[in-house]
């Protein structure tokens, strides 16, 4: 008699599946093509351009005041950094002798962009790995940023406080007093934080070991921000060029090693303390003085390229302008992290489960605008 | 007393109007019509009670308009998918497509029929309750495997698929816990496993293995009914709706009610086998046995309670460590747990008042 083992045939089928334009996880007009295997992720082909404004042609067009407006489209959550990363790359091409007051409160509401950016990322991080009620704990404490800039700048988006040559306003007279109870306020949040998602244990299960980013990969795709200092790569702008009042400050790079989602998140609340530092600082020490230097009304800079780069809430933006020394750029090249940050997508998160590719994707913190432009 | 006379007067008039056989049957239609209705509304009410505790929890406020304190919003919006067009997807397997709500939302109300609320209302006390309520929950699963399988849409059969591997695998939980309580009873009738407890609830008679088996059943209860934690099958962030994201107007009602009824009905076997169904806690009511109904909503509530703080608190587990979480930990402890209680019941070292 012949015994015969009949299971050979038995295997599993790729398939494909559009994650977006339309889907909760990808928070904007993001698709992801994956390629599944049951659960089990093979490839992930990011595929952009469903928000795409053409905002860098429309800088050659504009007057570079009228670029600053343009910015706060990209990254809307920090949208304060980038208007100040444009403001400051025309300053120094135009080497104006910017006024202390005006670096010292572009340096305080910058920081105040970077933890509302932080707190609204922390409630949809939350969001994404199933814990609904963090979302509406992180916007809690983010209205009463959005309250301080709705009076000292006008909105509370989209601000455009910052202009070539200082601030369009000098600040409200209770801004002092607003900040310093929202420090109060916050100091006391945070560690809510912790205690609701960040000791968690199922938390941990999901995050620790997962999407893992070594230092070198980090470093190769160009990432930046929180996501390459979770992996142990120093790439704090803020820290190596200073820019506004940053060298008058003292606070630490929040680094890890680990590289995974966890360290991911844990970069990000180590930013928030480190910002809340940094406004303790500055707040009682805001000098007298101009909010704003005379410009004349049409900027033209000189013949020449001109770069700045800022550490805003996602990582570093750099904008390049090459001027022929007429009033608009000849060209205008925006360098956003979300960018580098998504390529990193495809090589940290194959190999993990659906879940997995949510979790990993909250913490690159992908703002969709800010990749497509 | 007064609705068992009201029963009874019912029950008399329709056998002297017709015959036997007629008669009982217009009887259980009569029941199945109020059953049907109660929980209904009784659903209704919990999707409310929901929102408003996720509310309180989100520091929001929640619906508070229609009616006093919102207590119509969930009729409204009822009453919106009734009227709702219903939308299906092309090329889907209609005839299964449309029978899926079915088996959900009739498996979950077929449970109901054997939970007492009270000494008197109780519509099916079979001599094999528990294992019936087992059974019937487990019915519940092939609707959602049918309907995330006939939507002709990748992310339903995702979650399709995650709700049949996770529910198979955790009514083996909820099975065994429950049976270690009956290790104790020596029944598997409801009724008598509440006149049991009339020397003490279980989780006390049994103590430290009931309280192992309580906290099991929880989870696996949990689990059961795709509530977050566990709520792999729907999964917002990473399948959009899940198994029902085909499904429109009264049909995604269906199931959207299934599982609050599916909540209800296992807070109500945990409140009925640990905590002593309808009996009041240290006989303070026990002259008044309307009351029953009371005590077991309250001890009910409590527990439903309890589910919605998990769900608003808690992320999501991982369709892998959710399996690893049933058959790693919870089915060795729950086997464990049954010698245990044997072994118990066997010294005779159960604690009764």
């Amino acid at each position: 008699m012949e015994t015969e083992v009949v299971h050979t045939n038995f295997k599993s089928e790729e398939y494909f599946i559009n994650m977006g334009p339309q889907h909760p996880a990808t928070h904007g007009v993001l698709r992801l093509l994956l390629t599944i295997d049951g659960e089990i992720i093979k490839k992930v082909e990011p595929d952009l351009g469903y928000i795409h404004r053409s905002i860098e042609k429309m800088c050659e067009r504009d007057s570079y005041q009228q670029i600053v407006h343009l910015t706060d489209r990209m990254d809307y959550l920090s949208a304060n950094i980038n208007n100040e990363a444009v403001c400051l790359a025309v300053e120094n091409a135009l080497q104006l002798e910017i006024p202390e007051r005006v670096k010292v409160i572009r340096t305080i509401i910058g920081e105040l962009t970077r933890i509302s950016s932080h707190c609204l990322w922390w409630g949809v991080m939350g969001m994404d790995v199933g814990a609904l009620t963090t979302y509406f704990y992180g916007f809690r404490d983010r209205e009463m940023i959005n309250d301080i800039m709705e009076e000292t700048c006008g909105a509370r988006l989209t601000m455009n406080y910052n202009v070539p040559g200082g601030l369009m306003l000098d600040i409200h007279p209770n801004f002092v007093k607003r900040v310093k109870d929202f420090i109060a306020h916050f100091k006391t949040k945070l560690p809510e934080y912790d205690r609701l998602l960040t000791g968690n244990v199922i938390f941990k299960k999901r995050t620790v070991g997962v999407g893992v980013l070594s230092k070198e990969d980090a470093i190769s795709f160009g990432a930046s921000g929180p996501v390459g200092r979770a992996s142990g790569y120093s790439c704090d702008v803020r820290k190596h060029h200073p820019y506004s009042a940053y060298d008058k400050v003292t606070f630490n790079e929040s680094l890890k090693t680990e590289g995974d989602t966890y360290a991911r998140y844990l970069v990000r609340i180590q930013e928030m303390w480190e910002s809340l530092s940094i406004i303790e600082q500055l707040i009682d020490i805001i000098p007298e003085g101009e909010h704003r230097v005379k410009t004349n009304a049409v900027i033209k800079l000189p013949k020449g390229e001109y770069f700045q780069k800022v550490e805003t809430a996602r990582g570093e933006l750099g904008v390049y302008i090459i001027s022929t020394g007429t009033k608009s750029p000849y060209r205008l090249k925006f360098r956003s992290p979300g960018f580098s940050n998504l390529s990193l997508l495809n090589h940290i998160a194959v190999g993990g489960k659906i879940g997995d590719l949510v979790a990993t994707m909250a913490t690159l913190d992908l703002v969709i605008p800010d990749i497509d432009r | 007393m007064i609705l068992l006379s009201i029963t009874e007067n019912i029950h008399n008039w329709l056998f002297s109007v017709m015959p036997a056989e007629v008669a009982s049957i217009v009887e259980m239609v009569l029941i199945a019509v109020v059953y049907l209705t109660v929980f209904a509304v009784a659903g209704l009410f919990l999707v409310l009670l929901e929102r408003r505790v996720a509310a309180w929890f989100q520091l929001r406020i929640g619906p508070n308009r229609v009616g006093y304190q919102g207590l119509l919003q969930t009729m409204a919006d009822a009453i919106k998918l009734l009227t709702k067009e219903l939308v299906g997807t092309d090329r889907a397997d209609k005839f299964l497509y449309n029978l899926a709500p079915y088996f959900v939302i009739i498996t979950a109300l077929m449970a109901l029929a054997v939970i007492p609320f009270s000494q008197e209302f109780h519509a099916f006390d079979i001599n094999i309750g528990i294992f019936f309520l087992i059974a019937i929950s487990s019915i519940g699963v092939i609707g959602i495997l049918l309907g995330g399988w006939s939507s002709n849409n990748k992310f339903a059969m995702i979650g399709a698929m995650r709700s049949g591997v996770q529910t198979i695998s955790y009514e083996l939980s909820v099975g065994l816990s429950l049976l270690t309580m009956v290790v104790i009873t020596g029944t598997l009738q409801l009724s008598e496993i509440i006149e049991i407890q009339k020397s003490g609830w279980l989780i006390v008679q049994g103590h430290i293995p009931a309280v192992i088996a309580f906290m099991v059943f929880m989870i696996s209860g949990t689990a059961e009914t795709n509530r977050a934690p566990f709520d792999m099958v729907e999964a917002e962030s990473e399948l959009g709706a899940g198994f029902h994201t085909e499904y429109s107007g009264m049909k995604f009602a269906y199931f959207f009610l299934a599982e609050f009824i599916n909540m209800f009905i296992i807070a109500a076997i945990a409140a009925t086998v640990f905590f002593g169904g309808w009996l009041s806690p240290f006989g303070i009511t026990e002259s008044i046995p309307e009351l029953g109904v009371f005590w077991f909503l309250i001890k009910t509530m409590v527990l439903v309670f309890l589910m919605m703080w998990f769900r608003w608190t808690f992320p999501r587990l991982r369709v892998d460590q959710l399996l690893t979480l049933e058959w790693k930990y919870l089915l060795p402890i729950n086997l464990v747990n049954i010698v245990l209680m044997a072994v118990l019941v066997w010294l005779n070292l159960t604690i009764r008042l």
